[in-house]
């Protein structure tokens, strides 16, 4: 068996009566491409919030490479390892693209500190931040405010700006969302064409997406795991569709 | 037409290669020194030739802009409100009247030390309004410039009391230039203090570290989620913020011979914002272009009303809020951002 | 010992009516009124005309003060308050910092700016001995009339038509609209409602907290603590926030008189290190 990477155990999260995360207790293996589905409200965007630090969980704990990590502040996750995109864009509105990835890539170099250069010297930071604008499309936006830049392409940025902390395991909320449906295939390819020790925890509804995309599912119904297996087991599985279909009629 | 361009390696490499120039291009533009400086220090040496006789108010401008423009670092760059900022300016201001009656009349020393003394005093309290809401910022700086105000005034031994400190006169500056009657040379002192502060905290608003100061006020969660350590941010700007707020305060002392009591008031703490929301915030020189609109306009009105010069202060806070302050500070946007014509995106 | 618990509890009442205005506004609209406390001394003033200037009974003082804070109340928030509920807290911050500065201005050039007195009905001052207990009769009024008003308003809030409405608006303005209550009306009542009680707090607080033109400006600090400290989720809160504050504050004046200034401080400090949200706030959102 393979070594793994995120788990956790027995994580328990309560808005006052509500239970929106419960007793979960998840493992996802090094170079996993793990997809995380379910009903809307099924507490999906609440468990990555827990496992990035956004929120404390009430109970449980959450592991990284091992480490204990329940109570470590999201920036210091975020410099194991660790990160993710948002379900609703959360960028900074007043920077250019070209800004916003400069600045990951600068914190995750460890020059984030610096404050008597200028960040026009970083040569390396800003090739970096251009090649990865590049990569996504958006050079020919890169100096504009993102706040005015339109949606699909704030959506990329999202997607760019997780990947320029060059993360060990990423979690992707509903990367997707709100992506042309003709486009959403390439943007799951550049996901996919990350290195195969990069582990990618995937909320998704798009079920053809899923389905490409996924080695391995996890079903979450009102906060807890209902079931979890291969794409062939979850696909197959009748008491999935059932929780759908459910959901739909 | 496709997001993600499906080109062959060789142009993609190329694009790369196109796009790598032109952010290399940007980011220098960024940092690129505007029009409206140079002409802010040109027009700050022109002053001293051209308004001999106005020396005092400028400066009394001076002292305000570096107040201003070290606020600006705090609220215009992490986005914190501050309502007790002349704390600082307050202890810089009596250390360096205690530096001159006590110890050493050479104004630098007092300077340096009074900016060390408030940077400790800000990097002590500046753990105090890292948690909480805006409300409980408010509430701590607030508090501790009413603390620090109180303390200045049960401290009577040391500080006067409500008499204020006097009875010392600064030395020549580095033991060589002599402070003249008409405040020519305070002005030059002055000036010369505020350009190297202002340049300081220039080179820090372009660093990595101002960006992310930025990233802090613009999207918190966002920030720590690339990885931005936010509260050492905090700690750091607060405390380089009250280095210079402390030497504002002691250029004061210097230039006036004198420590009053009301430099610890909250009507300071009022104004300094004041200063920094007429001039705008997050670009330095607002607090600059605040101080001269400011200090000109107080004159004038304590010319005309001399003991209800607050009513219109308040006024103007009002009518700024409710026309809307950005788009009263968004004039600076449309200066030349450089003195040729040439765009080169 | 009791006395001086005694002359803590009334003062702590008394910032309690004052700062509860505040507290709605706060929690009601995410406006942060800094100058709530302009409001207070509208009473406090309208006390000391009326009663040095027309001889009106202290008693009638009362409910006039409150009818004249209600009303500026009613009409600023009409006329300029709504239009900044959206803005950024600093536009907040500014805008209420300029209304007092011309609150300040305007009182000092119609009033004058010394300490203005005010002469209590004879029944109302002096001591009584009460089990070897010197308590001030003032102050047992006052807290008698504040004890009455926090409980009004906890009945208020938590069993009337009005109170649910509130409530409902709080917790979301858009779903509140959405039922057919008018957000905007209770929002104007509410502020008119606070600034009514702050403006009863300046009249009854003239006499034990001094009146002068820097009124808003001497207590701006007070309020603050109060609700920082009380949250603005619950009436209880801060309620025993401002009794905490109020009994720190006149104990530490009379036992520490060397120190005494800075017992509010310390105890905010405390407050920060050891509960950041707030000192009753619910554990996490």
């Amino acid at each position: 068996m393979s070594e793994i990477v995120l788990e956790t155990r027995n994580l328990v999260r309560r808005f006052g009566a509500f239970l929106a995360t419960n007793d979960v207790s998840l493992k996802v293996e090094r170079g996993a491409r793990h997809a995380l589905i379910g009903p809307n409200g099924a507490g999906k965007t609440t468990l990555i919030n827990l496992l990035t630090g956004v929120l404390p969980p009430s109970e449980g704990q959450v592991f990284l490479e091992g480490e204990d990590i329940t109570s470590m502040a999201s920036f210091r996750r975020v410099k194991r390892g660790l990160t993710r995109t948002f379900q609703i864009n959360q960028l900074f509105n007043e920077f250019t693209p070209l800004e916003t990835v400069a600045l990951a890539i600068a914190e995750r170099e460890g020059v984030g500190h610096n404050l008597w250069r200028s960040i026009a010297g970083y040569g390396k930071v800003i090739d970096e931040a251009a090649a990865l604008l590049a990569r996504f499309g958006l050079s020919s936006v890169m100096g504009e405010r993102t706040v005015i830049l339109p949606y699909g392409k704030q959506r990329l940025l999202e997607i760019a700006l997780a990947f320029a902390s060059k993360p060990r395991v990423l979690l992707l909320d509903e990367p997707a969302a709100g992506v042309p449906e003709d486009e959403r295939h390439e943007v799951l390819q550049i996901v996919a064409d990350l290195p195969a020790d990069v582990t990618v925890l995937l909320i998704e509804h798009d079920m053809d997406l899923v389905f490409s995309f996924a080695n391995r599912i996890s079903v979450l119904v009102a906060g807890a795991v209902f079931v979890e297996g291969t794409v062939a087991e979850i696909s197959t599985d009748p008491r999935v569709k059932a929780v759908y279909l459910g959901e739909n009629a | 037409m496709s997001v993600l361009p499906q080109e062959t390696t060789v142009s993609a490499s190329s694009s790369t290669a196109a796009a790598e120039t032109r952010a290399a291009k940007l980011m220098k533009r960024r940092s690129r020194i505007r029009f409206y400086e140079i002409i802010v220090w040109i027009a700050a040496i022109a002053a001293y030739f051209l308004l001999p006789s106005k020396m005092l108010i400028l400066t009394e401008i001076a002292i305000l802009a570096l107040f201003a423009v070290s606020l600006d670092l705090v609220l215009g760059f992490a986005g914190i409100v501050s309502l007790g900022h002349t704390a600082f300016f307050g202890l810089g201001a009596y250390v360096a009247g205690l530096m001159a009656l006590h110890f050493i009349a050479e104004p630098v020393t007092g300077l340096i030390v009074a900016g060390i003394t408030s940077g400790v005093l800000g990097l002590l309290t500046s753990f105090l309004i890292l948690r909480g809401s805006d409300l409980t910022r408010l509430m701590t700086t607030l508090g501790i410039g009413l603390m620090m105000a109180e303390v200045a005034n049960q401290m009577a031994w040391l500080t006067g009391g409500a008499d204020g400190l006097s009875g010392f006169s600064p030395g020549p500056i580095l033991g060589m230039f002599e402070f003249d009657l008409f405040g020519k040379v305070g002005y030059l002192y002055c000036v010369g203090v505020l350009f190297i502060g202002t340049m300081i905290m220039r080179r820090i608003a372009f660093s990595p570290f101002g960006l992310s100061l930025k990233a802090i006020k613009g999207n918190p969660m966002r920030s720590a989620m690339v990885a931005v350590p936010g509260r050492k941010r905090i700690v750091t700007a607060y405390t380089i913020a009250a280095v210079f707020a402390g030497m504002a305060g002691a250029l004061l002392t210097q230039t006036t011979a004198f420590v009053s009591p009301d430099v610890l008031a909250f009507h300071r703490s009022a104004d300094v914002l004041l200063v920094l929301v007429i001039g705008g915030t997050g670009y330095l020189y607002g607090g600059i272009f605040g101080a001269i609109l400011f200090t000109l306009v107080k004159d004038w009105l304590s010319v005309i009303t001399p003991q209800y010069w607050m009513f219109y202060i308040g006024l103007l806070l009002v009518i700024l809020v409710l026309i809307g302050r950005d788009r009263l500070s968004r004039w600076v946007e449309y200066l030349p951002e450089r003195f040729s014509k040439k765009e080169d995106r | 010992m009791l006395t001086i618990l005694f002359d803590g509890i009334a003062y702590g009442m008394l910032l309690f009516i004052l700062a509860c205005g505040l507290t709605v506004t706060l929690g009601l609209m995410n406006f942060i009124n800094l100058a709530h406390g302009a409001f207070a001394m509208a009473g406090g003033y309208v006390t000391v005309v009326m009663m040095n200037r027309y001889g009106i009974s202290f008693y009638w003082c009362l409910p006039a003060a409150f009818i004249v804070s209600a009303l500026i109340g009613l009409v600023l928030e009409r006329t300029l308050y709504q239009w900044l509920y959206q803005a950024s807290h600093l536009d907040q911050v500014l805008f209420s910092i300029g209304i007092v500065f011309m609150a300040i201005a305007a009182t000092d050039y119609f009033m004058g700016g010394q300490q203005q007195l005010i002469n209590l009905p004879p029944e109302l001052s002096g001591r009584m001995d009460v089990f070897g207990v010197g308590i001030g009769r003032y102050r047992l009024f006052t807290i008698i009339i504040c004890a009455v008003l926090a409980v009004a308003l906890q009945l208020i809030l938590s069993k009337t038509r009005f109170g649910s409405r509130l409530r409902a608006a709080v917790d979301d303005r858009r779903v509140a609209m959405g039922l057919g209550i008018n957000v905007p009306l209770v929002f104007a009542l509410t502020f008119a409602f606070g600034s009514g009680l702050a403006g009863l707090g300046g009249a009854m607080g003239a006499e034990i907290l001094g009146l002068d033109p820097n009124f808003p400006l001497k207590f701006m600090i007070y309020f603050l603590i109060v609700v920082s400290v009380g949250g603005t989720s619950t009436v209880s809160g801060p309620f025993l926030a401002a009794l905490l504050l109020g009994i720190a504050d006149v104990a530490g004046k009379y036992y520490v008189p060397a120190i005494g200034p800075f017992v509010i401080y310390a105890l905010m400090i405390v407050m920060l290190i050891v509960r950041p949200n707030g000192l009753f706030s619910r554990g996490g959102r």
